[in-house]
């Protein structure tokens, strides 16, 4: 069946090529991306394919520290230096896009409906008007990780469907000390980790609200539905003590280290959770809300052409991004990073879809949404703090989310403003 | 050739000194000095590193006196100041004053105390880290509950966490004090302490009459080094919260970790510029301020 797909991307994409390819000359053009092991090696196997396609375009690949993203493409492009096709995190496409360093990808080569039609709606967070600006090759989710030996001990046979299952799931899964310390948490909790994801596109949303208005400029979440979602959250440690906040340094450690029964966290994580010894494990959907709402956060990194690339650097840059963004690129991205494909044709087949660990991921994308970050690790203090003063200077639920929705507004206010 | 073979002696002197002083002097102009200006530059302008940089007259400056999260960070940088270096002066003058009168293993101890200062602080952060953790993993939280006594929280808190991060930060710069000091006490003539003991004088007066007055260039030299380093604490502290750099609450943070979270994760670099040049003109003025009590003597 793979084969068979394979084949039939093959061949279409040949076709494809073949109409564009009037000038056969050598062309070299520069795909950068940061350096995981996983992303690289993958990357690789698309150039190679890429390449036997197109013989007489070439791809070379850099790779370098996550750490000097910007500095070296910011230094890059402006000089003539640079990528032609470029990864970036889809939250730093403003930035990029109004430092002019990106051009938006061709409306014939990319019509705007067609991508709306085949890939999961977050991916319309990329468009503006008739053009897209980049597109992914594999996106992100979230889902519930469970210990599944501790869920035997504890004489659980499925993972919590709901948020009421959920708490009652981690008082069973929940041990103490003779003193009543905790020494191992019903489930993992830590703004710094992907629960402020979870709280802001999943729990506000349950409860009834909508994190944001206006497109990710107005914070919305100081309401009721804002609060029930905080008391809900922090009543984990406080009400429930199912858990404590920063409990074994990590929540994913303590997860590792089998001190946790459930762990929300993304599908990036299940390579490293492979990887552990000993730790048996299984994957559920995010529990539903109280009203059986479900909802999902999604992120995702996307490739876009530079504006170094002119001519048919330009237009061989255009054919690579076509193949990065197949069907076929994304299952082989599938298959050797772990990240989720970003288009329902490839996601939702069959074998991917029911997929024992891909699959909660998958499902998930269809009801997930992506937030606007304008710097996500500022917006993400804002909702540890809020936690923070809850938990350690005993604040009210009500006047904490006060504080964070105004905090974060202002760094959203700057942003725009500028 | 024959300028150079016209000059004076004392010409070809001045020849010779620049040609060596050329390469220390070019390092300086464009690795320290020309980033500095520059730096002092950008702190007037707005800039995310990708676009162009757009003047922006003092607004990074209003905007740095009016941020909260600044003073608190000012008053968390001058408190790792205020409590590290006098702590690490007395500690590692006791530790020096009794290592040094020591004969029995005395190098070997001497090593001990050295050793966490050649230690990276990265890895020191890190095992610190974990010895903080409640129960079931941090070292001093599961003695304590072995003896039945409630957990302290050390990092989790808005009191402790800063006194807890400063702490290792001591013990790492400890050994190289120590060494600094008994350099010192060896440096000072026997023969005023034969003269002491002639005249009978008691341990406490040789300590407060001869000691220390003669230790007193070694302890402003300690003195200056440790504040610069307080004052620039960053390593402790990032690794030891990287779940919530500064936190809980900012609790932790110092001026140079709102610098690096301002510049590589906001990507805001004008106003990051102003907080360094602010950090510059701290430094500037203890430094001064030390150095001139050093020139009294």
């Amino acid at each position: 069946m793979k084969n068979h797909l394979k084949g039939l991307a093959f061949a279409g994409l040949t076709g494809a090529a073949s109409l564009f390819s009037s000038a056969a000359m050598a062309v070299e053009i520069e795909y950068w991306q940061y350096f995981f092991d996983a992303r690289v090696a993958a990357m690789e196997q698309l150039i190679e394919g890429f390449q036997a396609e197109n013989p007489d375009i070439t791809v070379k690949m850099t790779h370098f520290p996550y750490a000097d993203y910007r500095t070296k493409v910011a230094a890059a492009i402006p000089a003539g230096e640079g990528p032609d096709v470029v990864q970036l995190f889809y939250g730093w496409l403003n930035d990029y896009k109004e430092a002019q360093l990106i051009q938006p990808l061709p409306a014939d080569s990319f019509p705007a409906s067609d991508i709306d039609a085949n890939f999961f709606p977050m991916v319309q967070a990329m468009r503006e008007g008739d053009n897209y600006w980049a597109l992914p090759t594999a996106v992100r989710s979230l889902a519930l990780f469970y210990n599944e030996r501790l869920f035997d001990e504890a004489g659980i046979d499925s993972p919590p469907a709901n948020l009421n299952d959920l708490v009652e799931t981690a008082k069973k899964l929940t041990k103490l000390d003779g003193a009543g310390n905790i020494t191992q948490v019903g489930i993992t909790a830590g703004m710094n980790a992907q629960d402020h994801h979870w709280f802001r596109e999943v729990l506000v949303r349950q409860m009834g609200g909508d994190p944001y208005k206006d497109d990710y400029k107005t914070v919305n979440y100081n309401t009721e539905a804002g609060q029930k979602a905080l008391d809900f959250y922090v009543g984990l440690a406080k009400e429930h003590k199912v858990t404590a906040f920063g409990f074994m340094d990590e929540p994913q450690a303590a997860f590792k280290a089998g001190r946790a029964g459930m762990h929300i966290d993304g599908s990036f994580r299940i390579g490293s959770l492979n990887k552990t010894r000993g730790l048996k494990w299984s994957v559920a959907e995010l529990p539903a809300g109280p009203d059986g709402t479900q909802s999902n956060y999604s992120s995702y990194w996307v490739n876009a052409i530079t504006t170094k690339a002119e001519g048919e650097k330009y237009d061989a840059s255009v054919k690579f991004m076509q193949y990065i963004t197949s069907d076929d690129a994304m299952q082989i991205w599938l298959d050797v990073v772990g990240e989720l494909p970003a288009k329902p044709s490839v996601g939702l087949t069959e074998a991917n879809a029911n997929d024992d660990v891909f699959g909660p991921f998958i499902k998930g994308l269809a009801y997930a949404n992506t937030t606007k970050f304008v710097n996500e690790s500022a917006q993400r203090q804002a909702l540890m703090d809020m936690v923070s003063r809850m938990d350690i200077e005993g604040q009210s639920a009500a006047d904490a989310i006060a504080i964070a929705a105004e905090e974060e507004q202002k760094i959203l206010d700057d942003y725009h403003s500028k | 050739m024959s300028l150079y073979r016209n000059l004076t002696i004392r010409q070809k002197q001045i020849v010779w000194a620049w040609a060596f002083l050329a390469l220390p002097v070019l390092f300086y102009g464009v690795i320290r000095f020309y980033p500095t200006g520059t730096a002092f530059v950008i702190s007037f302008q707005n800039w995310n590193l990708l676009g162009s940089r757009t003047w922006a007259g003092l607004d990074n400056y209003v905007e740095l006196w009016n941020d909260p999260v600044f003073w608190k960070v000012f008053r968390n940088t001058f408190a790792y100041l205020l409590i590290g270096t006098p702590v690490s002066l007395v500690l590692s003058f006791i530790i020096a004053y009794h290592l040094d009168k020591l004969r029995f293993m005395h190098g070997f101890l001497r090593m001990l105390y050295f050793l966490p200062f050649m230690t990276s602080a990265v890895a020191m952060a890190w095992v610190w880290r974990w010895f903080y953790q409640g129960v079931p993993i941090g070292l001093f939280n599961n003695v304590l509950a072995g003896f039945g006594i409630p957990q302290i929280e050390f990092l989790n808190s808005t009191t402790n966490a800063l006194p807890a991060v400063l702490a290792p930060a001591i013990w790492a710069g400890l050994g190289f004090q120590v060494i600094i000091f008994m350099a010192g006490l060896r440096a000072i003539p026997t023969s005023y302490y034969e003269a002491a003991k002639i005249d009978g004088v008691g341990w406490g007066t040789v300590l407060t009459q001869i000691t220390l007055p003669l230790l007193k260039p070694t302890m402003i030299f300690i003195v200056v080094f440790s504040s610069i380093g307080f004052l620039r604490i960053f390593d402790h502290v990032f690794n030891m919260t990287t779940n919530n750099p500064g936190g809980p609450l900012n609790a932790t943070k110092p001026l140079v970790l709102m610098i690096y979270d301002t510049a590589f994760n906001g990507f805001n670099m004008g106003y990051a510029a102003a907080q360094t040049v602010v950090l510059f003109t701290i430094l500037l003025v203890v430094s001064l301020i030390q150095l001139r009590l050093l020139r009294s003597e």
